[in-house]
């Protein structure tokens, strides 16, 4: 089943993203991410629950980055499914993409991590 | 859609070119998730086959069936439907000498969805990276070599994330380290973004390392379909003619022979 939940804390937003990520509904995807990048200042994209992600997906997360790069936000995928890292390996885009293993280590812009042990 | 129904489904078809019969009534089938190999020498029908399935030849008589749909019969509709799950990349490339590389790779996102154009950007430029043409976006086609014009127009096929890609002769003309890439690349294709992909080659060693089976073709008729293992161990003398590289026995009917040298109504 299809889903995406939201949910801010400690000045973090995390778009938790379950199911088949298609062009059926990537751009409501791509809104929430630039949405929540305008609202916070960092912002986490969790994709432990996504078993498919098509190119649209994909492009929706690398606007999100990008954006984020341009008004100074911290940007990072979360708790990445093998399915989702293997289409992020076709195109190598495993080694452009923050990727954290959960919201507590989503970095600001400068690379430091939100909560340090 | 129900999974049970095979991606293709190809019934007794059969195709002619003038008096001469391509195709004895062949059957076919691919399910999900396959690597499909359509193997044979030249003259076998492969083409002949690819060009049914992607409609764009009419099956004289048999049937051809992508995702469960009957494409000679299809409302035009379901034709499109159909094709916006489909990818193909032509032997020669067949991109649109007028536009640029990112402009044919886009040109289906900008046919067939609604997509904002920084998506389309994205997408398009996303699957220049995939096969290797990163960057090379506003080249124009003459300004590519033959083998990046054949992975811009792998790229323009997969742009749409097809279930289904038809790749004509994947490595012909292109030298070995590109034609091993590609081979690759079609492996990681159909684990990353689960398509199912028919290839359509004459390569051997490059149908070795990338089919999960093998639809051996020899003048119309199926051979066999196997697995690589199963087809290597054929004892079919055709096959092992084409595993061998041998050259074909020509059976001449004198008959036939003198017929088709003077007969005057072509």
């Amino acid at each position: 089943m299809n889903a995406m939940e939201q949910e801010t804390a400690n000045g973090s937003t995390v778009i938790r993203l379950r199911g088949e990520v298609d062009l059926s509904w990537s751009q409501q995807v791509r809104r929430a991410v630039l949405d929540a990048l305008e609202a916070s200042p960092r912002v986490g994209v969790e994709l432990s629950g996504v078993s498919y992600i098509d190119s649209s997906g994909i492009a929706a997360l690398v606007e999100g980055f990008q954006n984020a790069r341009t008004h100074g936000r911290g940007f990072a995928l979360v708790a990445v499914s093998d399915a989702v890292r293997s289409v992020l390996e076709l195109a190598r885009l495993d080694r452009v993409f923050p990727i954290v293993a959960d919201a507590a280590a989503i970095p600001d812009v400068t690379g430091t991590p939100a909560w340090k042990p | 859609m129900n999974a049970a129904v095979p991606l293709i489904e190809v019934e007794k078809l059969e195709a002619w070119y003038g008096k001469r019969r391509i195709l004895n009534g062949v059957d076919f089938r691919v399910d999900a998730g396959e690597i499909r190999v359509i193997m044979g020498g030249s003259g076998s029908g492969k083409s002949t086959l690819l060009r049914h399935m992607l409609g764009l030849n009419r099956p004289v008589s048999g049937t051809v069936r992508l995702f469960g749909k009957d494409i000679a019969r299809a409302s035009e509709r379901d034709k499109l439907e159909v094709r916006k799950r489909i990818g193909v990349s032509f032997q020669g490339g067949a991109l649109l000498t007028s536009l640029t590389v990112g402009e044919n790779v886009a040109l289906p996102l900008r046919e067939h969805t609604a997509l904002d154009e920084s998506t389309i950007r994205i997408m398009s430029r996303l699957k220049l990276e995939v096969v290797n043409l990163g960057g090379f976006q506003d080249l124009m086609p003459a300004q590519l070599s033959g083998g990046m014009v054949k992975r811009a127009a792998l790229a323009r096929a997969i742009v749409m994330d097809p279930r289904l890609l038809f790749f004509d002769e994947p490595s012909a003309g292109l030298d070995p380290v590109v034609s091993a890439e590609l081979d690759e690349l079609i492996l990681r294709l159909r684990d990353a973004l689960r398509m199912t992909i028919v290839v359509v080659t004459h390569e051997l060693e490059s149908a070795f390392k990338i089919a999960d089976t093998i639809t051996v073709l020899d003048q119309g008729d199926v051979l066999m379909t196997g697995t690589v293992a199963e087809v290597r161990a054929a004892a079919n003398e055709r096959i092992q003619d084409l595993l061998n590289r041998r050259p074909r026995e020509v059976q001449v009917d004198a008959d036939e022979y003198l017929r088709r040298l003077t007969r005057e109504d072509g």
